[in-house]
């Protein structure tokens, strides 16, 4: 891989954090054929739940001395800061999470908490970033026509440091052409996300038809279901997404169904995987005031900015017995544990509540989630 | 014999291979405390990566397992150097965080030419092996 004189002289670096963040970089380059080096607009750093990266994450993040050099978010960790114990919080993981977060704000990166940072700031098509939560990558690509691959934590980390991440995969414009024309047959577009992750190959990226539009949000739920269930980063859909006229379309066509899954009974209902928009608070809102007072545990995860930007909305789901958390999510905090039945409207949620969190999860559309939460035991 | 191969963590190491024709992920397949596989499915299961020059194929599973290189080190019990046949990101970053010497894309098959036991050097930062 090519490297200018200046990124030459990171490799010599007198810190050793800056040695290492540039040697992470030239080998994940050199791993992926990658020519350069370029810069980045920002980047998302996933990681972060002491729950999922444990004692060997917590040290080895606490033992480096360096500075974000780009604009800089955080993936969600494993409790609300604020609320964490209403959530069933134990001290001693507490601290160990605080230590985690204290680490990454000593590095300069901001403590957003959150899987959804593009509804924090504005992200532009054609952006090069270096994100690392897989439903963030998909939709930056996807819905936002940005450009980057599905960085690991390390790796994000290290391409903030530096400001710069190996340009290939999906930096480049003709590796984000479609492989695969996928016709979508069934009527919840994150089941369906799941079974088209199952169906792809390695390396594919599907051409969608779905057979009703979309809104942003289902396509938020269907590009997390995907990347949960591959390593697919990129989607395209035909008439909505912006870049899907740029090639040509795949000759190879499938169709796909919806996801079957385990029904339980739910004594948690988890709405907010990815982060739930404004408008998804709205609607949960409304669907409130259509069916009554929540019975059963009702957990809205959400950004600490959306919360704080519609407090009042906020404040009226309270009010009939739901709780809107920041901060985290159901599948990076231990609270879900205690739970033995979560019902989500989350393919992603619904795919890693088990394998996570060892609970039985079972999945709705956001309407049933509601009504059910409002039902008695 | 000397063996040209890419270095992708540098540094230098002389030891006992511990060969495994089975991919291996750092997270859930070795015990972080001893070293030792603990994944029966694992050709080298029950056998401790401490202080070996660890031949395997590549990593697999999730990133996560690149934290637990460090931490092996840390408990005295990661491997001298690593001989990936190809390597990926997950084994590549945890072997530079933690300072243990891979190469890998051996100009040769080294799972025809070298067994456990075998004595190999590695040298990453000139990028060959050398099998005694």
């Amino acid at each position: 891989m090519f490297l200018t004189k200046e990124e030459e002289k990171l490799l010599e670096s007198p810190n050793e954090g800056i040695r290492k963040c540039m040697e992470i970089l030239v080998a994940v380059g050199e791993i992926f054929g990658a020519e350069k080096l370029i810069e980045i607009k920002s980047a998302q750093i996933s990681g972060v739940s002491y729950s999922n990266i444990g004692e060997a994450g917590l040290e080895w993040l606490e033992s480096l001395d360096v500075k974000v050099t780009v604009d800089s978010f955080l993936n969600p960790a494993g409790f609300d800061l604020e609320r964490w114990k209403e959530m069933g919080i134990e001290e001693s993981y507490r601290e160990k999470q605080l230590r985690i977060i204290r680490a990454f704000e000593r590095m300069g990166v901001k403590l957003t908490l959150t899987c959804t940072p593009y509804y924090l700031e504005e992200i532009k098509k054609n952006d090069h970033l270096a994100w690392a939560e897989s439903s963030a990558v998909i939709y930056a690509n996807s819905i936002i026509g940005a450009r980057t691959n599905r960085e690991s934590g390390i790796t994000a980390l290290a391409a903030a440091v530096i400001g710069k991440t190996p340009y290939y995969g999906l930096h480049i414009k003709e590796n984000r052409a479609p492989t695969v024309l996928v016709k979508i047959k069934g009527e919840n577009f994150a089941l369906a996300g799941l079974e088209l992750g199952k169906a792809l190959k390695e390396g594919e990226i599907p051409l969608v038809e779905f057979n009703r539009k979309p809104s942003e949000e289902e396509l938020k739920l269907f590009g997390a279901a995907l990347a949960s269930t591959s390593s697919c980063s990129m989607f395209h859909a035909v008439e909505l997404t912006p870049e899907w006229k740029d090639f040509e379309t795949p000759r190879e066509k499938i169709e796909v169904d919806e996801a079957e899954f385990e029904k339980c009974s739910p004594d948690l209902i988890a709405i907010g995987c990815p982060h739930v928009s404004k408008r998804e608070l709205e609607k949960i809102y409304e669907l409130l005031k259509k069916y009554g007072r929540v019975k059963r545990n009702l957990w809205i995860f959400t950004s600490r900015k959306i919360k704080d930007e519609c407090s009042n909305l906020v404040r009226k789901i309270e009010e009939l017995g739901g709780k809107v958390f920041s901060d985290t999510c159901m599948v990076v905090s231990p609270a879900s544990e205690k739970f033995n039945c979560v019902m989500v409207n989350s393919g992603k949620a619904l795919e890693y509540l088990p394998k996570l969190r060892k609970v039985n999860a079972t999945f709705a559309s956001l309407e049933e989630c509601v009504r059910w939460a409002t039902l008695e035991d | 014999m000397r063996i040209r191969a890419r270095g992708v963590s540098k540094g230098f190491a002389r030891g006992e291979a511990l060969v495994s024709k089975s991919k291996i992920s750092f997270l859930g397949d070795v015990d972080a405390k001893s070293g030792v596989i603990v994944d029966r499915k694992s050709d080298i299961y029950g056998e401790s990566v401490a202080n070996k020059v660890l031949v395997f194929p590549s990593g697999k599973g999730s990133t996560v397992g690149t934290y637990v290189l460090p931490q092996l080190k840390k408990n005295g019990v990661a491997p001298l150097a690593i001989i990936n046949e190809r390597t990926e990101v997950i084994i590549a970053v945890g072997a530079i965080i933690a300072e243990i010497p891979l190469v890998d894309m051996p100009e040769v098959n080294v799972f025809e030419i070298l067994k456990s036991g075998d004595i190999v050097t590695v040298n990453a930062t000139e990028g060959w092996i050398e099998v005694e």
